[in-house]
């Protein structure tokens, strides 16, 4: 029971923590609130169904297909709608909102809410750990979420681009004058950012059934995690997916899975009113108080 | 010869000499400068008279748009001093459930319940938000957000108030025609009280939270209280326009806390010109009847809100009202300018 709470609560926050991966990245390398971060991840998940099952293509070409597309998407939503608004944050997230609403309401539309529409695996089949067990899928998410952590760490300390876009997060005019095109360095975090929820989308997605209101959930997932974790850390990232995943597993064994969503809202309610900058956040405690 | 032109714009000359004292010289002016107003609130009036030739159904649309109207109002009204709300739904489902739960439970009319609902829930939403009201901006907008989602969740888990299924059988209003008036006047009471508060010190204090808070404060000025006021005010209109549509259906149940009451408000103010009572108004009837024709469409429908709502937010950020108005009060010409640098 205890080796069952704690694995799955470890898997569950990689699984948190991949959710809202892109969502923080683009946050904290330029500022833009995407909320139509949930529309992208579940885009990622129906365009890697169409494109298994409408076009027959092989598993891996419709997964990095999908990732592509997305990430193009997320490019998209910057050029065409969040550049002419860049600045009026309150424009920005009525628009990226509104993107959110008009993808997912669109699957659902559709009608892409029948019990067809699954991932598959990657690899089928489960391992026994400490008396628990655990499907390879939930291992590949912890493999790939520790591995997309370290690319990104690695991406964003120790490569030009990565820096470069730290810099505009810092201090864009400064970033400006030494010649980092602000422009261009968003909307390759917004392509990151998408490519990431897409690859979130595809580790993660295979463990259930694509339902069009994931996409709202990952939204509120990625607010909780970063409100918690604080907007700008990596290490807030973490440790917020962790302790909300332990959550997260702890209210469904005990109280029932109606109270989960009620754990990540009371989150960011609590966290807000009581330490707004997060568990981590260091530089925004005098800005958004008085 | 090559010649340049470029628009000039100008104000007309009725709107300047009705802009100054010269307003009361002359009927013209009056007119000119009052006739929008009395047009539209004589227009609203009249509309229920010809119940028979539109339908019922138009009428509940129009009831509808008046409260989508009156939650926009409310959410200039927070806007205007700095808190921008992503959940109109939280004042509209407590404003809901209050007069639901005393009409429910000890069988009150809509003329018991409402005053109630309106004041307590008004009351209620800021006691809730009270220990949030330092925050500003997005973090403002976000715990807004998680509100209405979390009290949705909370009545479906424990089940109280009617849990997921609602309460039913409400006492009605008596004829359609009295919830319609009531909602008009009340309408144009916020649009014109609210205008009315800004242009008094007090509204100067309010307008000064958004655009500096800290120069306020420095002022010797309690921001919170103002804020907590500023809230308490802002919320009357959702919560009365909720407790109105609850007896209008007869019902209360967990979609009072759904996403499209915070949506459409948002939408109508960005469509109508954010920065106006009016102009919120406008875009509230604008938007819920296209809603209504869109009706036929199913979910398609909330595709094309947001598309709308994406293409004004990039397009026409100052929104519909401050269009007309630019037409109503200023005139465009061509004039020719030199272009700088072209050999003659």
């Amino acid at each position: 029971m205890i080796a069952n709470i704690f694995l799955y609560g470890s898997v569950n926050g990689v699984i948190l923590m991949l959710s809202a991966l892109g969502f923080s990245l683009v946050f904290g390398l330029s500022g833009i609130a995407n909320l139509a971060h949930g529309g992208l991840y579940i885009l990622a998940g129906y365009l890697a169904w169409m494109l298994l099952n409408y076009l027959n293509m092989p598993f891996l070409l419709s997964i990095a297909g999908s990732i592509i597309i997305v990430s193009i998407c997320g490019a998209a939503l910057y050029r065409l709608v969040i550049l002419p608004i860049r600045g009026i944050t309150f424009s920005e997230i009525i628009a990226t909102y509104a993107a959110l609403v008009a993808i997912v309401e669109f699957f659902r539309w559709m009608g892409f809410i029948t019990y067809e529409f699954a991932l598959p695996n990657f690899i089928d089949g489960s391992v026994d750990i400490a008396g628990a067990t655990l499907d390879y899928q939930r291992l590949f998410i912890v493999a790939i979420g520790f591995f997309l952590m370290v690319f990104l760490w690695l991406f964003t300390h120790h490569t030009k681009y990565g820096l470069a876009l730290r810099a505009i997060a810092q201090d864009e005019y400064t970033a400006l004058s030494v010649g980092i095109d602000s422009d261009w360095a968003a909307t390759i975090s917004m392509a990151v950012g998408g490519a990431l929820a897409a690859v979130a989308a595809i580790t993660i997605l295979p463990l259930g059934l694509i339902h069009v209101n994931l996409g709202y959930n990952v939204l509120l997932i990625a607010l909780a995690v970063t409100v918690l974790g604080g907007m700008e850390s990596i290490a807030g990232l973490v440790v917020a997916s962790f302790l909300l995943g332990y959550a997260q597993v702890l209210v469904s064994t005990f109280l029932g899975t109606h109270w989960v969503e009620v754990v990540y809202l009371l989150t960011i309610i609590v966290i807000l009113a009581i330490k707004p900058s997060g568990l981590f956040g260091k530089f925004q405690e005098l800005e958004e108080r008085v | 010869m090559k010649e340049g032109y470029r628009k000039e714009r100008l104000d007309r000359g009725i709107k300047v000499r009705s802009d100054d004292i010269f307003l009361i010289s002359s009927h013209k002016e009056i007119l000119y400068r009052l006739g929008p107003w009395i047009i539209s609130i004589l227009g609203l009036l009249a509309l229920p008279l010809f119940q028979s030739v539109i339908g019922i159904y138009w009428m509940n649309v129009l009831l509808l748009c008046c409260a989508i109207a009156l939650l926009t109002v409310s959410w200039v009204f927070l806007a205007s001093v700095g808190l921008p709300s992503l959940g109109q739904a939280f004042f509209f489902g407590v404003g809901c459930y209050i007069s639901g739960f005393f009409g429910d439970s000890f069988d009150w009319g809509p003329m018991l319940t409402i005053p109630i609902s309106t004041l307590g829930g008004a009351a209620f939403c800021t006691a809730i938000l009270f220990p949030v009201l330092r925050l500003r901006g997005v973090y403002f907008g976000l715990i807004t957000f998680a509100l209405p989602l979390l009290l949705m969740r909370l009545i479906d888990a424990t089940k109280i108030l009617g849990g997921g299924e609602g309460l039913t059988g409400l006492p009605p209003f008596h004829h359609i025609s009295v919830e319609l008036y009531l909602v008009i006047v009340v309408m144009f009471v916020f649009i014109l009280g609210y205008r009315w508060l800004f242009d008094t010190d007090y509204g100067f204090v309010l307008r000064g939270l958004r655009d500096n808070d800290r120069a306020v404060l420095a002022a010797g000025i309690n921001i919170r209280w103002y804020k907590t006021q500023a809230v308490f005010i802002a919320a009357l209109p959702g919560t009365f326009a909720g407790a109105v549509l609850t007896h209008h259906y007869q019902f209360v149940g967990i979609p009072a806390f759904s996403i499209e009451y915070s949506l459409l408000p948002l939408a109508s103010a960005i469509v109508g010109g954010a920065g106006t009572f009016a102009g919120a108004a406008v875009g509230a009837f604008i938007l819920v009847p296209i809603s209504e024709i869109l009706r036929g469409f199913g979910t398609l429908r909330m595709v094309i809100y947001a598309i709308i709502l994406v293409i004004v937010t990039v397009g026409l950020p100052e929104g519909i009202f401050h269009y007309i108005e630019r037409k109503y009060c200023q005139f465009e010409r061509l004039v020719s300018i030199d272009l700088v640098g072209e050999k003659r």
